[in-house]
């Protein structure tokens, strides 16, 4: 008999959490905006469209370079609604905290909220606090929901990148996991790295302005850039393929990269999209990224292919082609 | 097996170096290294130890070797 | 020099590729022992540029992969002991043992960490006096001198809670091992850059003799790669069989007199059960008398059921190219990526696990 046990790997939003998600969860709650499967679900109320999703969040170090479990709460769920090209509007905020747990910090996390809530221009209109007994959780837990609106003219969704679209990314992978990974391995970074934590509604709200033929967005976070085109491809049916020379990526994550033996491609980003857009339109939404502060190196990296469909191909700095699989699980410091 | 990756040596304090690379840093120990390396040497780091002194001359052949191999083609 | 970016150059590349197909004629089965070189191959696509009648096999791997089933089991009885915190390489992590891994008794509640450095142990060895520490000591030649550092570390500390469990394996008796079955279909072989870098090229000799083969020493950056291979082609070509060194900056024909000084005061060799190969002799170390001290073995009981290595398994032939993954009765149906049963598939990037994920 094989042991039946969440692991970690079943968080690590590569493989094992998907088989979780399908095997698990969605036989319980089957229905059709659950199976869209994207980052957040769809559906009219009246005449408006509006947009729902939920995050939880539960990164250690609580406070890292460039942010902190507060702003990341925020900025997340803002991103998710993002993605399905909605104005996010109404959040909602609930704390899981260890008995013990230090006030200030608490109110130091409260205020970074409060700070990403305003700079976002969304509401934080309901929320729920407990406090569970030492050794429950790790310091504390948040989860947030968020409701947005979603323009008539607008359809974005992971199951829509068409054959002949080109993949933007918005600009350096890899510095949120970086960040926090050094942390925790003891690794001294000479120029700082900060995590990418930031809000990209605005960021596609202007993309959105640019062009009627962003087909689909997906915000990058845990399992990387590798992941979220690996599920773009199955959602859509297609293939993707990207050229390692385009990707955007610090000096400073590559050799942190090196050092313990990840793969850049599946370390998390919080503050960077994939956008599947037309190529007719792909000067004026790259023209339109760049300019605003949280695009500014962004890159077209690859297209999407009628060959391999399902399946992440890249072509690698010295001309050779591999496959860009779905990880299992988290990605260790590994020695081989 | 084993992932090493060179980095240059910062500054060395008996038995251990801050080490660099591409502005990533971390103390590495050198009971294994066989020849001493100097600040600003590039030694090659495997789980925390410098386990090798890079040799520059020796790179350097390394790279020349290609020249020479490629030196009566045309470019291209 | 940065000893980096100049060994990815795409043009230089390109150029060592056009060599390669130029040069190329017979057909040769080039193997890479090491498992960094199967990850980096993979990585930069370097099978899709050479030509067809070049084929790259996967050696031995990692020396994860071929950790045996019962040393996992032991791993898995010490981190059951309540007063144990378990230090190990986060490779070890994943892989199974006969009823469990690592990662699932983590999830049962074990103090398993993982550890970049043996010096990380070393320290949650000194900040936790009241628990005992055991570093799960796998490696090549590469990492075992960093593991018989720090026992001498402790030894001359006097830290009396940390302890070593020895797993490390040796890459040439697993050469000779493979060599000597006589069905190996290997023509040349690619060794590994940074267990060399320790145990010096002089050490593939007696194979280069023995088998006339050729072994050329590489370095792990794609230019690295392309340029052994093109020197085995040339090699095999030619019809020598010669010890060479690719990774010149890297690596010495002598080795880290260092290194292997340290391994041999701390370790004396041993027969070792190696996963899918089965004992090789004198493959691996254990604790010498005098730091005896510091062995698992010797302070815990560890005594557990005879591991069952799955008697279907032909990670063996697989290794010696003898079959392919196909042929194995276990394959996809009993071992797959999510349960893997031998090395080839425990290892993400070993022959079974490509052939499984790739070849559909």
């Amino acid at each position: 008999m094989r042991l039946r046990k969440i692991l970690l790997d079943h968080g690590g939003g590569g493989k094992a959490s998907h088989d979780l998600i399908k095997e698990t969860f969605l036989p319980q709650f089957n229905n059709p905006f659950l199976m869209e499967l994207d980052d957040s679900a769809v559906f009219k109320v009246g005449k408006a469209r509006l947009a729902f999703s939920t995050d939880s969040y539960v990164v250690e170090p609580i406070f890292f370079p460039g942010g902190d479990i507060g702003s990341l709460a925020i900025y997340g769920t803002i991103n998710d609604l993002a993605m399905r090209g909605a104005r996010p509007l109404y959040l909602s905020v609930g704390f899981i905290i260890e008995e013990g747990f230090d006030l200030s910090d608490l109110e130091r996390i409260l205020s970074s909220m409060k700070d990403a809530a305003n700079k976002s221009q969304v509401l934080v209109v309901t929320g729920d606090t407990k406090v569970v007994s030492k050794g429950s959780v790790d310091k504390l837990f948040i989860n947030t929901s968020g409701i947005g609106i979603i323009e008539t003219n607008i359809n974005i969704s992971g199951q829509n990148a068409q054959i002949g679209d080109k993949v933007i990314i918005s600009g350096t992978i890899g510095d949120h996991g970086i960040a926090v990974l050094s942390q925790r391995e003891g690794l001294e970074l000479e120029y700082p790295l900060k995590s990418d934590s930031a809000p990209l509604n605005k960021l596609v709200f202007e993309m959105l302005e640019a062009s009627s033929n962003i087909h689909a967005l997906r915000d990058p976070t845990r399992g990387g850039i590798g992941t979220s085109l690996n599920e773009i491809a199955v959602q859509s049916h297609v293939g993707i393929r990207i050229f390692e020379e385009t990707i955007p990526i610090k000096e400073e994550v590559v050799g942190a990269c090196e050092l313990l033996g990840l793969d850049p491609l599946y370390v998390a980003n919080e503050g960077k999209l994939l956008a599947f857009v037309d190529p007719h339109d792909v000067n004026k939404v790259l023209d339109k990224m760049r300019a605003n502060e949280y695009g500014g190196e962004a890159q077209v990296i690859g297209e999407v292919v009628a060959d391999h469909k399902g399946k992440v191909a890249m072509v690698t700095r010295i001309g050779g082609t591999r496959i860009v699989d779905m990880l299992t699980g988290d990605q260790l410091p590994r020695i081989c | 097996m084993c992932l090493a990756v060179p980095m240059e040596v910062l500054n060395i304090d008996g038995n251990r170096a801050w080490v660099s690379a591409g502005g990533t840093k971390r103390e590495v120990r050198l009971d294994v290294i066989d020849q001493r390396p100097h600040i600003g040497d590039y030694v090659i780091v495997h789980a925390g130890f410098a386990i090798h002194r890079i040799d520059q001359e020796m790179a350097k052949e390394t790279l020349k070797m290609f020249e020479e191999m490629f030196s009566n083609e045309a470019p291209g | 020099m940065k000893h980096l970016d100049e060994y990815r150059d795409r043009e230089l590349a390109q150029r060592i590729i056009e060599r390669i197909h130029a040069s190329s004629k017979k057909g040769i089965r080039i193997m890479e022992v090491c498992g960094t070189h199967t990850v980096s191959i993979f990585r930069n696509g370097i099978r899709d540029v050479l030509p067809s009648n070049i084929a790259l096999i996967s050696g031995p791997g990692c020396p994860v992969c071929v950790t045996a089933t019962e040393e996992i089991d032991k791993s898995i009885k010490l981190s059951r002991e309540h007063d144990v915190i378990i230090t190990t390489f986060g490779d070890l992590m994943r892989v199974p043992g006969s009823k469990s891994s690592l990662q699932k008794e983590k999830a049962n509640g074990a103090d398993i960490r993982v550890v970049y450095s043996v010096s990380d142990a070393i320290k949650i060895a000194s900040n936790n006096p009241q628990k005992r520490v055991v570093f799960l000591g796998i490696g090549f030649e590469t990492t075992a001198p960093t593991i018989a550092a720090a026992v001498l570390e402790a030894k001359s500390e006097g830290i009396k809670n940390f302890f070593v469990l020895v797993l490390h394996k040796l890459i040439p008796p697993a050469m000779e091992a493979l060599l000597s079955g006589g069905d190996l279909k290997i023509d040349g072989f690619m060794c590994p850059g940074h267990v060399t870098s320790i145990i010096g090229a002089s050490s593939y000799v007696p194979v280069t003799q023995r088998y006339h083969i050729p072994c050329v020493v590489a370095g792990f950056e794609p230019i690295d790669i392309l340029q052994a291979i093109y020197m085995l082609v040339e090699q095999l070509e030619e019809g020598q069989a010669q010890v060479e060194i690719q990774y010149k900056r890297g690596v010495t024909f002598e080795g880290n007199k260092n290194a292997m000084a340290i391994m041999e005061r701390v370790f004396d060799r041993c027969d070792t059960v190696w996963r899918g190969l089965g004992v090789i002799s004198k493959s691996g170390f254990k604790l010498k008398v005098q730091y005896r001290e510091f062995a698992a073995e010797d302070s815990f009981d560890l005594s557990i059921p005879k591991a069952k290595e799955h008697p279907g398994c032909m990670c063996g032939e697989i290794l010696r190219g003898v079959v392919t993954p196909a042929e194995c009765p276990l394959f996809r149906r009993t071992c797959n990526p999510g349960h893997p049963v031998g090395p080839c598939m425990v290892s993400s990037e070993g022959t079974c696990a490509a052939y499984y994920k790739y070849q559909a």
